[in-house]
């Protein structure tokens, strides 16, 4: 898919996302809409990955560690075939197997359950090393949230991945600069990313994680070290009024501000 | 004629799970060992060299070691985590609910040196929150072999069972109890001797403690039955409900917490199906003074004699 359709995709995705938030009355919107990029470009267009064998020992893994935002991560799987798209409606509704952190038993093409903050890399770094153990050629992939990147267990992780040289593993952080309660800035500041990725053996680049031109090569890219994407985020990308305002975090838009949200997205479609 | 001396041999567990570890390694390939520096006290030295490139070490970082478990079972692999119990199970322990427990990653948590083993180290070093801890967890087993042989046993289960389990191992020596060949069952108890009077239950470095406090009251004309029940979850409520049905009193005995450990499980059973007077020997609920593991066990009252003492009290509130 070129860039001209992810980006498209990408609309068509938000635009879903806020429906099913709207709808279910719940949601980490701020965080979806950042990440949704990042997402679409994997599902659309770098991840090796087939839905009617979402099990395969071949396909590239991808861990949402930033597991609030699954409604997102729905929204791309149905859209790339894993679930129906029509069972977007029963996100968080009692029985759904979408609940509001993802499930790697229920939920077809969830590679690990994640939610509590800080496990997603861990697991991944043991997906990469299970490739280089068996000789598996399945890349692995996964997105933090900047917040997230407080846990001690991610800077654990990112030691082990140098240490076992996994070429084979890309972190992308969605680095939208606000956490749960307030910036990162104004809680404990792990920006500036690059440097300490770089200092705990990473190669790393950084990128405008809203802009499909970016984020497709970063992606791509093959070194010989683990390699880190710090991607430059907007918590709330696509709506004017959530856009870089952190109370959007888990926020849920009344029905005036849904209509202008809609409206916004479809013009862009 | 003097009788034999009945002086039996003493066996660390964790020689017969590397042993076994390693001769599983030979024919499946997909076995790895993860530890967290803990190559020695895991007895992970053979396993590291004969397949040098499936030991993976992650330094001492508990949670990341959990994490890439997960991971190494996602990509095929099957990892055996080797690591101090309390470190394994504590510092880790909300990777082994989503990681592992929730996720049903098919992982081995084995939890070096529980209890007391440490006993000279002190309460951080104690274990003895294990069961607790992990026994509330849906999908995983939790198991405490009481010898090489149920070690062994459990080692070869654990390997073919498809989902992950938490088998707790100490270091502290224990005789042989179980038959050799002995299969491993999951949640099946084995009747090591029967009786009418009480019922005695224990697992891990207990059992043999039972045994001779059955041998005691035995010499004080009281006939003690006494359950392995290696498997913590799930339990064997049948084998429970008939010993509360048949010899009207049970005694529980652990290297553990009396709250939360095998004798609260135990207990549940009881309650829930056939009640009967219960005396649930274990740490109760203090940070033990120092001491090796075998003077702790006695501090706390399960020397054998101190067991067989309690099961007498205990019988008269029948």
């Amino acid at each position: 898919m070129d860039i001209i359709e992810l980006e498209r995709v990408a609309r068509e995705i938000r635009l879903r996302d806020l429906q099913a938030v709207f709808e279910a009355g719940a949601g980490h919107i701020g965080g979806e809409m950042s990440v949704i990029d990042i997402l679409t470009a994997l599902y659309f267009r770098v991840l090796n990955v087939w839905p009617d064998q979402a099990k395969h020992p071949d396909r590239d893994r991808f861990v949402l560690s930033k597991g609030h935002t699954a409604c997102a991560l729905y929204v791309t799987l149905a859209k790339r075939g894993f679930i129906p798209e029509e069972e977007i409606s029963t996100f968080l509704q009692p029985h759904s197997r979408l609940n509001g952190h993802p499930n790697c038993n229920k939920v077809p093409g969830v590679e690990t359950n994640t939610g509590p903050l800080g496990h997603g890399l861990p697991v991944a770094v043991g997906m990469a090393k299970a490739a280089k153990l068996s000789g598996a050629k399945y890349q692995t992939y996964v997105i933090t949230g900047d917040g997230e990147m407080q846990e001690g267990s991610n800077w654990e992780a990112l030691m082990a991945a140098a240490q076992f040289g996994l070429d084979n593993l890309t972190l992308i952080v969605d680095h939208n600069r606000f956490q749960q309660g307030a910036s990162l800035a104004d809680t404990n500041n792990v920006a500036p990313l690059r440097p300490k990725l770089e200092a705990f053996g990473w190669d790393v680049t950084e990128i405008n994680g809203n802009s499909m031109d970016e984020i497709v090569p970063a992606l791509e890219y093959r070194g010989s070290r683990p390699h880190g994407i710090v991607a430059h985020t907007n918590k709330g990308h696509g709506i004017s009024f959530m856009q870089d305002r952190v109370d959007w975090h888990h926020k849920v838009p009344s029905k005036e501000q849904y209509d202008i949200a809609v409206a916004e997205l479809s013009e862009a479609l | 004629m003097n009788a034999p001396a009945n002086t039996p041999k003493f066996y660390d567990c964790r020689d017969a799970f590397a042993a076994t570890l390693e001769a599983l390694a030979v024919t499946d390939d997909r076995i790895v060992a993860v530890c967290n520096d803990s190559v020695g006290s895991s007895k992970l030295g053979g396993f590291k060299s004969k397949f040098p490139d499936r030991l993976v070490n992650v330094g001492i970082a508990e949670q990341n070691m959990v994490g890439v478990s997960a991971g190494l079972a996602n990509g095929g692999r099957l990892p055996f985590v080797c690591a101090a119990a309390p470190f394994l199970t504590g510092r880790s322990l909300e990777q082994i609910k989503a990681d592992i427990s929730y996720s049903n990653a098919n992982v081995k948590l084995v939890g070096i040196s529980s209890g007391m083993a440490y006993g000279e180290l002190g309460p951080t070093h104690h274990s003895i929150e294990d069961f607790a801890w992990t026994r509330v967890l849906p999908n995983l087993p939790v198991i405490a072999p009481c010898d090489r042989i149920e070690t062994a046993a459990a080692v070869q289960w654990a390997a073919s069972y498809d989902g992950p389990c938490f088998l707790r191992l100490s270091r502290v020596g224990v005789p042989d109890l179980l038959p050799e060949g002995h299969k491993f069952e999951l949640g099946k108890a084995n009747l090591l001797r029967d009786g009418s009077d009480v019922t005695l239950i224990a697992n891990g470095t207990l059992t043999h403690r039972m045994l001779k406090a059955a041998e005691i009251l035995a010499e004080r004309g009281i006939q003690a039955r006494v359950l392995n029940l290696a498997t913590v979850r799930p339990i064997d409520e049948d084998a429970i409900i008939a010993a509360a049905e048949e010899t009207g009193a049970i005694v529980t005995a652990e290297e553990h917490s009396i709250f939360g450990g095998l004798g609260s499980a135990v207990a549940e059973v009881v309650v829930d199906n056939a009640p009967v007077p219960m005396k649930r020997l274990g740490v109760p609920g203090v940070y033990a003074p120092t001491g090796s593991a075998e003077f702790l066990l006695d501090e706390f009252g399960m020397a054998p004699s101190a067991i067989a003492d309690a099961a007498q009290m205990l019988i008269k509130r029948k």
